[in-house]
């Protein structure tokens, strides 16, 4: 007996409902209003789902399946500067690890989170396509190449405040 | 229809195109073990996710082993059953399996019919490697009026979500999250609760193991049976009595209502009344609503809406809050015959014996597991006291029978007590699909028409069809009556309802599919249609052989309205008998 009442603003409602719409309402096309709907709000919170779940008409527990069960999809909202820390095979072997570590250290965050002040979240990512720069680190747009985690705290300082 | 032959175990056998190796060998005769795979012959639905990997066989000419219950036979194809490269991988999967799994069997409702323990016995599972440093996924538990989850305990079979997105279409739980944390949950992992759930328990009816189980109020029972201060009395479903004695080791359609009636007074309790005094009252106060209405209707009433829907079904009540709110005033507010029995045993009976309300203790038997959550709807209680105060299983009540070295097999036949005993063949078959309805027409004929029927049993609204429609003959007044059970199926005739298409005039609707004897709280019968079938046989039965047949014909309840109510739909009776719904839809609020 659901109980939970759904806030949003009607502009975020009317966005969803535009997305959905253009893909026809069409419960086959879940996975890609799901994508578009991330793009837009740069995350999939339970409200968003709920929406979702009232113009396709699939129940929202499925959504909140497939929600889960692609490592894409988020529920958290991501920072105002997202850092990503890639993983594929040359990075990896170069010490991504220990700057990875680094950064949960400095952020104090695990890799999926974000910042109580929304300023900075963690990801990890599989191959960015510069391998002779690895290991690479993403800020938002930004790559940095050959990161050694001495250089994780200065990474940092350029995104603080005033900056 | 295009066949093809193959070799299993050495045997030649030939399959229609399609068929599954694992179907194939039964038609040899041959059994590969499942754990995680279930059929429901009659609905032509299956689960084989092929998630559980109990079932593999080695095919020639193919590396990996292949999940029998989702592999499909091929031409020339040979298939060995149980080599020893099988039985290895069995074993291990078995073992993983457990590694995840708690070791509190001994305390486990489902310990003794639960299908993982069953299948670790038949493996000869002794030891579980490594599970000194295996870590374990735990989840929070969940428990609801009606149901709780502990998904420590799932294996991800995936039956639950089979029943509560295919079967009845409530969409309540799915799988979610991948790996170690993948489990079965509502949106959110949310608890039950919260979700679309209806209560109406398939999903514990089909889980092989303790991840799902009814709320058990036996405990509460026995305190309120052992309280001297206390007046403790029982009301007992119709579809009760033909499937009880399953959990005795009886034949599926034996009926055991006298033992039952001894059993429940030797437990204790100081009356031992019958729902199906309450269904037969029921009839009076729902059937009078279909014929006013449908006599408003033909003089062209606007305000009369039709279809009249059946609303004794809890978890189909629960159904169209949360699906279909709009059309909540079309179903009948008739209160169900658990709920009317409440009414009438805390007002009218309660007087009579001379008891306060708050010192007489109502318990229901019932094959449902919707209604624990329906006896604590804030609306059937008076100042926190409610009209029906504890709802317990058919398996429940077996089991408190058992607890108390009580012999049901070699009881004596007693009697229920008067007056809220007394039935007629009408209220017995509210426990199968179309038994309501069948009920109504019979009233409602003789009332409609002052004449008597010709013949008491309408065929026509009978079998275990998902939809069924036939028209009688109101003496030159054609009547349309739908029926249907199962939530999915009920969601079809909603559909029309809700888009005008609706040709019916009165539908009768059971969550269950096969109404109540294949409710939620009834013994497990692991989709075996011919069980059910058999429930039902024995319910026409126990109609057949009632000298009274018709609610109105109950020399009880015409008291009862003499006495007490006055007449159908009176003042009083609306008070007492009638309720009504609510919109459950989730709100989505816009925020200013």
């Amino acid at each position: 007996m659901s109980s939970i009442k759904i806030e949003l603003r009607q502009e975020d409602v009317n966005k969803i409902k535009e997305i959905c719409t253009s893909f026809n309402n069409d419960p086959q096309e879940l996975i890609n209003v799901l994508h578009k709907c991330q793009e837009h709000f740069g995350y999939l919170p339970a409200e968003v789902q709920e929406v979702i779940s009232n113009e396709l008409v699939v129940p929202v527990a499925k959504i909140y399946g497939v929600v889960t069960f692609y490592s894409f999809f988020t529920m958290t909202p991501k920072g105002k500067h997202p850092v990503s820390i890639c993983m594929g095979t040359a990075c990896y072997v170069r010490g991504a690890e220990k700057v990875l570590d680094e950064f949960k250290k400095e952020l104090g965050l695990q890799v999926g989170q974000t910042t109580n002040d929304g300023k900075f979240s963690l990801s990890s990512l599989r191959c960015v396509g510069a391998c002779g720069l690895a290991p690479v680190v993403m800020v938002g747009d930004k790559t940095y190449g050959r990161v050694a985690p001495d250089d994780v705290r200065n990474i940092l300082k350029e995104y603080e405040e005033g900056k | 229809m295009e066949t093809l032959k193959l070799t299993i175990d050495n045997k030649q056998v030939e399959v229609p195109k399609g068929t599954t190796i694992n179907k194939a060998a039964k038609q040899l005769g041959i059994e590969i073990p499942t754990l995680c795979y279930m059929e429901l012959h009659d609905l032509n639905i299956e689960n084989n996710p092929a998630g559980c990997r109990i079932c593999v066989v080695e095919v020639e000419k193919r590396r990996n082993l292949a999940p029998s219950c989702a592999t499909r036979c091929e031409e020339g194809m040979v298939v060995k059953t149980h080599t020893t490269r099988v039985l290895n991988a069995r074993r291990t999967v078995m073992e993983f399996i457990l590694s995840d799994h708690p070791k509190d069997c001994l305390i486990c409702a489902k310990s003794g019919n639960c299908d993982l323990q069953a299948m670790a016995h038949q493996l000869g599972i002794r030891e579980i490697p490594g599970q000194e440093i295996a870590a374990m996924s735990t989840y929070k538990k969940d428990t609801s009026p009606s149901i709780i989850r502990n998904q420590d305990k799932c294996i991800l079979c995936r039956r639950c979500e089979m029943m509560c997105n295919t079967v009845q279409t409530v969409g309540a739980l799915s799988a979610v999250n991948r790996g170690f944390m993948a489990t079965v949950a509502p949106a959110f992992e949310q608890n039950l609760e919260y979700s679309t759930c209806t209560y109406c328990g398939q999903c514990v009816a089909v889980c092989p193991t303790g991840a799902l189980t009814e709320v058990d109020n036996t405990p509460d029972v026995l305190r309120a049976l052992a309280d001297p201060t206390k007046t403790v009395i029982v009301q007992t479903a119709p579809a009760v009595r033909a499937a009880l004695g399953e959990l005795f080791g009886m034949e599926p359609g034996t009926l055991v209502t006298g033992k039952m009636v001894t059993a429940l007074r030797a437990l204790g309790f100081d009356y031992v009344f019958d729902t199906d005094f309450a269904a037969d009252l029921t009839i009076m106060e729902e059937g009078t609503e279909l014929l006013d209405r449908l006599t408003r209707h033909l003089k062209g009433d606007k305000t009369a809406r039709l279809p009249i829907l059946t609303s004794c079904c809890p978890g189909w009540v629960n159904f169209f809050e949360e699906y279909f709110p709009d059309l909540k005033d079309v179903p009948s507010t008739s209160k169900s015959p658990q709920q009317m029995f409440g009414a009438i045993a805390k007002t009218y009976f309660a007087d009579k014996i001379k008891v306060n309300r708050k010192d007489l203790v109502v318990v229901s038997i019932m094959p449902c597991l919707a209604k624990k959550y329906e006896c604590q709807r804030e609306e059937f209680s008076l100042d926190g006291n409610r009209d029906v105060d504890f709802s317990i299983s058919t398996r429940e009540l077996a089991a408190f029978i058992k607890q108390a070295n009580i012999d049901l097999n070699n009881l004596e036949e007693g009697e229920f007590d008067a007056p809220l005993g007394e039935s007629t063949g009408a209220g017995v078959i509210f426990g199968t699909t179309g038994g309501v309805i069948e009920a109504a027409v019979r009233t409602a004929y003789e009332v409609h028409t002052g004449k008597k029927l010709p013949k008491v049993d309408f065929n026509e609204l009978r079998g275990l069809e998902g939809v069924r429609s036939a028209t009688i003959d109101f003496d030159g007044l054609p009547i349309n009556i739908g029926i249907a059970h199962g939530l999915g199926n009920a969601r079809k005739l909603l559909n029309d309802v809700r888009s005008g298409k609706s040709k019916f005039h009165a539908i009768e609707v059971m969550a269950c599919p096969g109404g109540c004897i294949g409710g939620g709280g009834q013994p497990l019968h692991h989709g075996n249609s011919e069980i059910i079938k058999a429930r039902a046989a024995a319910i026409y039965a126990e109609d057949k052989k009632k000298p009274l047949r018709k609610s109105h014909e109950n020399p009880f309840i015409i008291k009862l309205y003499e006495e007490f109510l006055g007449k159908p739909n009176s003042e009083k009776a609306h008070h007492l008998l009638h309720t009504k719904y609510f919109d459950k839809k989730k709100k989505i609020i816009v925020k200013q």
